[in-house]
């Protein structure tokens, strides 16, 4: 068993048998063409146990945690919080994993999306 | 001269859309002979009919014509009309300007002009037409039933229940079909044996099923109501009166390398044999390519050790002949041979399957005792790989072009027994589409993926390799995740496309049933008439008209009972008029006529004629209305003219030809 697969599982709450490869993800998603790993393989490349693949791949940056692929999946997988507990995979690996509110401000960009701040708190809270 | 009734059909817009209705009802009042000519949006509701009445009444009218569907949707229908209006059925026709026109053309200026060219030849004919009355035949209240798993005993038995007297034909040594050979059954995943064999027993012992096994149906003759059919029951070699079912004959039997069929070759069985332990009737069989005696002269060891002295070399096939008043036909189904798809190594390797090798293999009573190894070296698999739609879904000619229907479930079935049984073995499905539509089905295959832990991936399997080390490598895509999967398995088991009985052709050709290009029986209506096939009479039941499961078979097998309860609780039937007759004057007694008649319908008597004066003694044709169809064979035949059909007379073509050439 791999145990980051296992931790991604862990943190994500996300049970990826449950998917039935239908797509609705991907084609909600509106990252999907910036996307080298698309939102549908997330769950199989969890299942696959190719965590090392997922978390170098692009999607991790490009992913906008807008959830909509979590709010439509119609098996409640919820693809988007496994590319997010990739995301915090990575982050415990790099040993970042607090962010204060008072650091924010130095971080935001005009086009940072509200979702994606929100994301960060959700990630980085102790 | 006729007093005809032209009536235009719209069939909603399916007609209109293309015929200019109301055009067609003015050229037909040009037409000779008629007086009354209407158009209606659709002619066959109860307004319609009622318009249809009211004609016959108001303008006394002595046929009629009706433009719309095809006669084997509506014939009947308004055929009942102008009765109950006081016309004869036999007087009315119908022109097809829908199959025949509007649905095949785009131009209305060129499908009206056919529909009118079709309304005039109607109306040509109706003028020859007479009063035909239909005839009374006796109804034989007795079924036969060819074919012996779960369909043909599910009809028996609610046919038999009804109270009427049913017999089962079955080809092999036992009834139970398929589904005798089946472990476990989906969506339940109840033993098959547990559920079926209660069945076989009731069937055997209900007071209104006779069961000939081992038996094949040979000759079809009569029609609705009153077939007459010869059946052959072959020689057992064992006489079934006294054989006790001890199966002490089938352990001393030395000639014991003999290919199992009931476990597809898997393992081997002796000369005299039982198919399985809770064969229907428990009576082996010998069979003579394989024993000894029957071979050398020497031998006869069963005929020793029989204590019941039932062994008989001296038996002889023999011929029943029965009559029935219906017959169904539930042959069921084989999977498809596998030779053309060497990709799989079917046939190079052992620990290649197919899905019925491995129900044998799960089964307690198969060559594994129902433990899951390697053909090959007897090891317990680790890695096994499932391949979906092999051979269906593939309009090549090595496949089938149709989706077998069962197999998405029974993987689904297997894959979770073997994860439920050997948590440690790995299971990999490869699939182009998992088709599970049923109650409780998707479920079932949901319960294999989350519960079970089986790994579906979308994509199919190129070549599966043999290896030196007894391993087989299995090359597939995973199309989602865009990657050529290279798998090492212990085991790949296909999911083989199934495929009718190959003798069904024979049987159609007998019962003069229809099949498809794929060899299923063909259904009256493909939705109106499921059950039923276009013979009159003849019943279809099971895999044989197409791919089913066991729920949906039985549902069929019901349905199929109730038609033919339908047909035995009827005393008489109307017989169809439309038979051939013969001029005495022109036939000249050759005897073409009755050579080419599928029916037996015509003999030759010789009877004093008064041709013109001259008297003379003259062998001629003679038909019997009881047993002719109206199938016009031998009119076509007839090299004098002699025969002619009733209500399709040669001068009542011929003058619908003139009126389409005209
Ligand atoms: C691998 C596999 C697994 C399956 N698992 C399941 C399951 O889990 N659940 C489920 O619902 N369904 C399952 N099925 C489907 C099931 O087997 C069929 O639905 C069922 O057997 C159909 O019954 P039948 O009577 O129409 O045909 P059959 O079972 O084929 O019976 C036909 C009978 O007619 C006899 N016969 C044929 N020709 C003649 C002739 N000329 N004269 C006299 N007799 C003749 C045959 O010998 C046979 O006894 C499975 C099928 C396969 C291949
Ligand atoms: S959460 Fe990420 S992966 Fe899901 S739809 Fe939004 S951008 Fe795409
Ligand atoms: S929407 Fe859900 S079920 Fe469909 S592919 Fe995506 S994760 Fe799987
Ligand atoms: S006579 Fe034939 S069937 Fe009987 S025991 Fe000998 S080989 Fe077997
Ligand atoms: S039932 Fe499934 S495996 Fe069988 S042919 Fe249809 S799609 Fe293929």
């Amino acid at each position: 068993m791999n145990k980051q697969a296992e931790l991604i599982k862990q943190i994500s709450g996300v049970n990826p048998l449950k998917c039935m490869k239908c797509g609705k993800c991907s084609a909600s998603c509106p990252s999907y063409n910036e996307m080298d790993i698309k939102p549908h393989q997330f769950v199989s490349y969890v299942i696959n146990e190719d965590i090392e693949a997922l978390t170098a791949s692009k999607s991790l940056y490009k992913c906008l945690s807008c959830f909509a692929c979590v709010e439509r999946c119609p098996r409640g997988v919820k693809p988007g919080k496994l590319i997010d507990a990739a995301r915090q995979v990575v982050i415990r690996q790099r040993g970042q994993e607090y962010l204060s509110p008072d650091e924010i401000p130095a971080l935001l960009d005009e086009e940072t999306p509200q979702q994606l701040l929100m994301s960060a708190f959700r990630k980085y809270r102790r | 001269m006729q007093k005809i009734g032209v009536f235009v059909c719209h069939c909603g817009s399916n007609i209109a859309a293309t015929v200019d209705v109301k055009k067609v009802v003015e050229m037909a009042l040009l037409e000779q002979g008629v007086v009354h000519a209407e158009d209606y949006p659709y002619m066959c509701s109860e307004a319609g009919q009622s318009r249809i009445a009211a004609a016959i009444a108001e303008k006394g009218l002595t046929g009629i014509v009706v433009c719309s569907c095809s006669p084997r949707m509506h014939e009947a229908t308004f055929r009942k009309a102008a009765e109950r209006a006081g016309l004869n059925p036999y007087m009315v026709e119908i022109a097809n300007i829908r199959e025949h026109c509007s649905w095949i053309h785009k131009d209305m200026a060129e499908a009206t002009e056919k529909a009118t060219i079709l309304m005039r030849a109607a109306v040509a004919k109706v003028h020859l037409n007479a009063p035909l009355q239909a005839g009374e035949s006796m109804v034989t209240k007795r079924a036969l039933v060819i074919g012996g798993g779960i369909a043909g005993i599910q009809t028996a038995i609610d046919i038999a229940d009804a109270g009427y007297k049913v017999d089962i034909v079955e080809k092999t040594p036992s009834i139970g079909g398929r589904m005798s050979q089946l472990d476990k059954t989906f969506p339940t995943l109840d033993c098959s044996a547990c559920i079926l064999t209660p069945k076989m027993v009731e069937a055997a012992a209900h007071e209104n099923i006779t069961i000939h096994t081992y038996s094949e149906v040979e000759k079809v003759s009569g029609f609705v109501g009153n077939f007459t059919v010869d059946i052959r029951k072959k020689a057992r070699y064992v006489d079934i009166a006294k054989c006790t079912g001890c199966g002490v004959c089938q352990e001393k039997c030395p000639s014991k390398k003999i290919p199992n069929e009931f476990n597809r070759g898997l393992n081997n069985r002796s000369a005299i044999y039982t198919p399985f332990a809770q064969a229907i009737p428990n009576v082996p069989v010998i069979d003579t390519t394989a024993c000894i005696k029957f071979k050398t002269g020497k031998c006869g060891v069963c005929e020793k050790v029989c204590q019941a002295g039932a062994i008989n070399y001296k038996q002889q096939d023999e011929i029943i002949t029965e009559n029935y008043g219906a017959i169904v036909v539930a042959t069921g189904f084989d999977t498809i041979k596998l030779d053309q798809y060497g990709e799989y190594a079917y046939g190079q390797s052992k620990d290649v399957i197919t899905s019925l090798e491995l129900e044998r293999v799960m089964n307690a009573a198969g060559p594994t005792k129902g433990h899951l190894e390697r053909l090959s070296d007897g090891k317990a698999p680790k890695e096994i790989v499932f391949i979906q739609c092999v051979g269906s879904r593939c309009s090549d000619d090595r496949g089938k072009p149709y989706c077998s229907k069962i197999c998405c479930m029974y993987t689904a079935k297997h894959a979770m027994l073997i994860r439920d049984k050997y948590p440690d073995t790995n299971v990999t499905v490869f699939y182009i589409d998992v088709r599970t539509p049923g109650k409780n089905f998707d479920e079932f295959y949901r319960r294999a993926v989350e519960d079970y832990g089986v790994n579906y991936i979308k994509g199919q399997v190129g070549k599966v390799i043999p290896q030196p080390d007894g391993s087989l490598l299995v090359q597939g895509v995973d199309l989602l995740d865009q990657k050529q999967i290279l798998k090492k398995a212990d085991m790949v088991v296909l999911a083989t496309a199934i495929e009718p009985n190959t003798d069904v052709r024979k049987i159609a050709t007998m019962l003069t049933a229809s099949i498809d290009t794929n060899n299923f029986l063909t259904e009256a209506h493909p939705k109106l008439r499921p059950v039923e096939s276009p013979t009159a009479g003849v019943f279809l039941s099971g895999v044989c008209q197409g791919p089913k499961d066991i729920p949906e078979t039985v549902a069929q097998a019901g349905a199929a009972a109730v038609k033919v309860i339908g047909l035995l609780a009827k005393d008489k039937l109307k017989t169809n008029p439309c038979t051939a007759q013969s001029d005495e004057l022109l036939c000249n007694g050759c005897s073409q006529c009755a050579n080419v008649c599928p029916y037996g319908a015509i003999t030759y008597e010789t009877k004093l004629i008064n041709d013109h004066g001259i008297r003379e003694d003259r062998r001629v044709a003679v038909v019997n209305s009881a047993l002719c169809q109206g199938c016009g064979a031998c009119t076509v035949t007839c090299p004098s003219g002699a025969m002619d059909l009733k209500g399709f007379s040669n001068r009542q073509i011929l003058a619908e030809v003139d009126a389409i050439c005209r």
